[in-house]
């Protein structure tokens, strides 16, 4: 018996054991490795392609934008009866990535989760860019775009108010806040950091640069007595704000009367397919950043295997919301309803239909396996696959259900036009551009957090090191 | 009162948080009250060793929710019953289950924002300028090195003594920081 648990114990002591830091860091080695990588000087040919080829895909989203604007959003494909094409694809694509960053964040954070330290900085960056890319489509969906401020509340000569009764001018609340918030959250987790850039920075150019934005941290005890107190009071206001978000975007569809919207499993079947994607855009971006920058020793095994398995359990809730739309197709006993999920199955979006299916619930089941969730380019390969599948989902919901309506000669196919995906794929550019010029001028992993994570290790490994307690 | 030639403290240099918690124990002992940490991470022991005061901070965030949640109720409720009531099928004006999801953004983005600012406002920043600057080895404390500072408003300040004493705790180094 003693000697099993011993056995159990020397296991998980073998050196070399995957952790959430590889051993033999100090605080002055994670300090400098981070801070090397936006304080080194010129830029890197790798960098130099990677953004070039980003920005071509802002420049396209600048003429697609242009043109949306200028003639108008008859160059989208959007008719009667499909009046939400791919910009509410896109937008619900777009938000459902940002959420896990405020995810990681703060959730991981009140549920002491020490792996989510080396990601949490990259991932709130994502989510900021992410938000800002969604929060683009409805806006522009609205045709006329210089007007956008008539969606807030403020007096005006019209003597009109918003209709606060719509779950649409609710997205308006909740987007607007869930950017703001996630904006503070990455800014002051920044604070410290800025710091240790300005006293690090040889240019003037950067001690001003970084100088002004950490705005005078000096690292006092009563400055981060109060620091740790907002950061945790934010980390638990963000944790139900990331929930509401996605339930709003969700009542937009399920509070309407159309046929396979109409369903009381929406808000949560899109906070699961939010946190799905997200995690797969994180890891999809996680791969190829550790292995450009030599990150390996920060983002170990061990946090690719944990949003894996992520992946894995919030996958089974979205497959799980698939199942439960066709049983409610079923249950209802609504011709329409029945009509919709067989049309989904059957009818001309047949493929992308079962595309979604074979990407979001066959896909991930070999997330099962350990060896899967260790095999980084497999791993890299699904998280794209999940986010295609992702991209589709919310394409099969806007598009399927709106095509078909109750009256036979209200029918109609929708198309995206070249303006449409020129505006999707100019998204992605403006996304990666930003996360590009991100990674080289802010540090990608929160410095701060992980020196708090050596002296954690190096405490526990101390604990070890002495006579363990003997098994009473 | 002020002596121009005063310098702003010293400043010691540890190299973890045990021995500064161990420094800051015996520097509070000694009597010394104007005395503050600086660490490159956030240590509770330090915290706890310095005897901070319980912040009221967190009250501050209350309030900041408690006012965006009223503010958005009421916005919501004056626009629908009073400057812009709609009939929608019959529905009553005040239909307040629907004015919920709102509510709470706007509570949860009023105490965000007092939790931003607030902290920022009691820490006294932004501060561009901090007589801590001038000491350049201070640049470690955000990096790898735990500093105590007793600052001269202290009344029990006096250069050599005081300095004398914090090189008795065992410092990599005591700094003189100018004024």
């Amino acid at each position: 018996m003693t000697s099993e648990l011993q056995q159990h114990e020397a296991a998980d002591d073998v050196p070399g054991e995957i952790g959430v830091l590889a051993p033999g860091h100090t605080y002055g080695t994670v300090t400098d490795k981070i801070s090397s990588i936006v304080l080194r000087r010129g830029v890197q040919r790798g960098w130099l392609f990677g953004f070039s080829v980003a920005l071509m895909g802002f420049l396209l989203l600048q003429g697609a934008l242009g043109a949306t604007i200028y003639f108008g959003l008859g160059l989208w494909g959007i008719n009667a009866p499909v009046g939400w094409g791919l910009a509410i694809v896109n937008f619900v694509w777009w938000v459902g990535i940002g959420h896990a960053g405020t995810l990681i964040s703060a959730v991981l954070l009140l549920l002491h989760q020490d792996w989510r330290t080396s990601i949490n900085r990259f991932a709130e960056a994502m989510t900021l860019f992410a938000v800002a890319n969604a929060g683009l489509f409805p806006v522009l969906h609205l045709g006329r775009i210089w007007v956008f401020y008539w969606l807030f509340p403020y007096p005006n000569t019209m003597a009109i108010w918003p209709q606060f009764r719509s779950p649409l001018m609710w997205d308006v609340f909740a987007v607007s806040t869930y950017a703001t918030v996630s904006f503070l959250f990455w800014f002051v987790g920044l604070i410290p950091d800025l710091a240790t850039l300005r006293d690090r920075s040889q240019s003037k150019v950067g001690q001003f640069f970084y100088g002004a934005l950490a705005m005078g941290w000096r690292g006092s005890a009563t400055h981060w007595y109060r620091y740790r107190t907002a950061y945790l009071l934010l980390a638990g206001l963000a944790t139900p704000l990331v929930v509401s978000v996605h339930t709003i975007v969700g009542l937009d569809f399920a509070s309407s009367i159309i046929p396979g919207w109409h369903s009381t499993i929406f808000p949560p079947y899109f906070v699961a397919g939010a946190i799905y994607s997200g995690f797969a855009m994180v890891v999809t971006l996680c791969i190829p950043l550790r292995w450009a920058y030599g990150l390996e020793d920060f983002i170990t095994m061990k946090h690719l295997d944990n949003m894996a398995k992520v992946i894995l359990a919030t996958g089974l809730i979205v497959g799980y919301g698939y199942g439960m739309e066709v049983f409610f197709g079923w249950y209802s006993a609504n011709e329409y309803e029945k009509y919709l999920v067989l049309n989904r199955a059957i009818g001309p979006y047949w493929p992308f239909y079962w595309a979604l299916i074979v990407c979001n619930v066959l896909t991930p089941i070999a997330l099962w396996f350990p060896q899967v969730r260790r095999n980084i380019p497999l791993l890299f390969v699904i998280s794209i696959i999940v986010n295609i599948g992702m991209w589709l989902e919310r394409f099969v919901i806007v598009v399927t259900s709106l095509h078909r309506d109750y009256l036979p000669s209200s029918w109609g196919m929708y198309v995206p036009t070249k303006v449409d995906w020129s505006l999707y794929i100019g998204t992605l550019g403006f996304f990666l551009s930003l996360l590009f010029l991100f990674i080289r001028i802010l540090p990608v992993i929160s410095i701060f957090e992980m020196r708090e994570l050596v002296a954690k290790t190096s405490e526990e490994e101390a604990a070890h090191g002495h006579a363990p307690e003997p098994t009473a | 009162m002020t002596n121009p030639a005063k310098p702003y403290g010293l400043l010691a240099e540890f190299k973890d948080a045990p021995a500064l918690c161990e420094a800051i124990r015996r520097t509070r002992a000694e009597g010394y009250r104007q005395i503050e940490a600086y660490t490159p991470f956030p240590v509770e022991a330090v915290e706890e060793a310095l005897e901070l005061p319980q912040t009221r901070f967190p009250l501050v965030v209350l309030t900041g929710g408690i006012i965006g949640g009223i503010c958005g109720y009421l916005l919501q409720f004056w626009v629908a019953t009073i400057a812009y009531p709609l009939n929608v099928g019959g529905r009553p004006y005040h239909s307040w289950p629907m004015f919920l999801p709102i509510t709470f953004e706007m509570t949860v983005l009023g105490a965000a924002l007092s939790a931003v600012f607030g902290m920022l406002a009691l820490n006294g920043l932004p501060m561009p300028y901090h007589p801590l600057f001038n000491v350049e080895r201070f640049g470690l404390a955000s990096r790898s090195r735990f500093f105590l500072s007793v600052q001269s408003r202290d009344p029990k300040f006096d250069l050599e003594p005081t300095r004398a004493f914090l090189a008795s705790l065992e410092p990599r180094r005591v700094l003189e920081v100018p004024a």
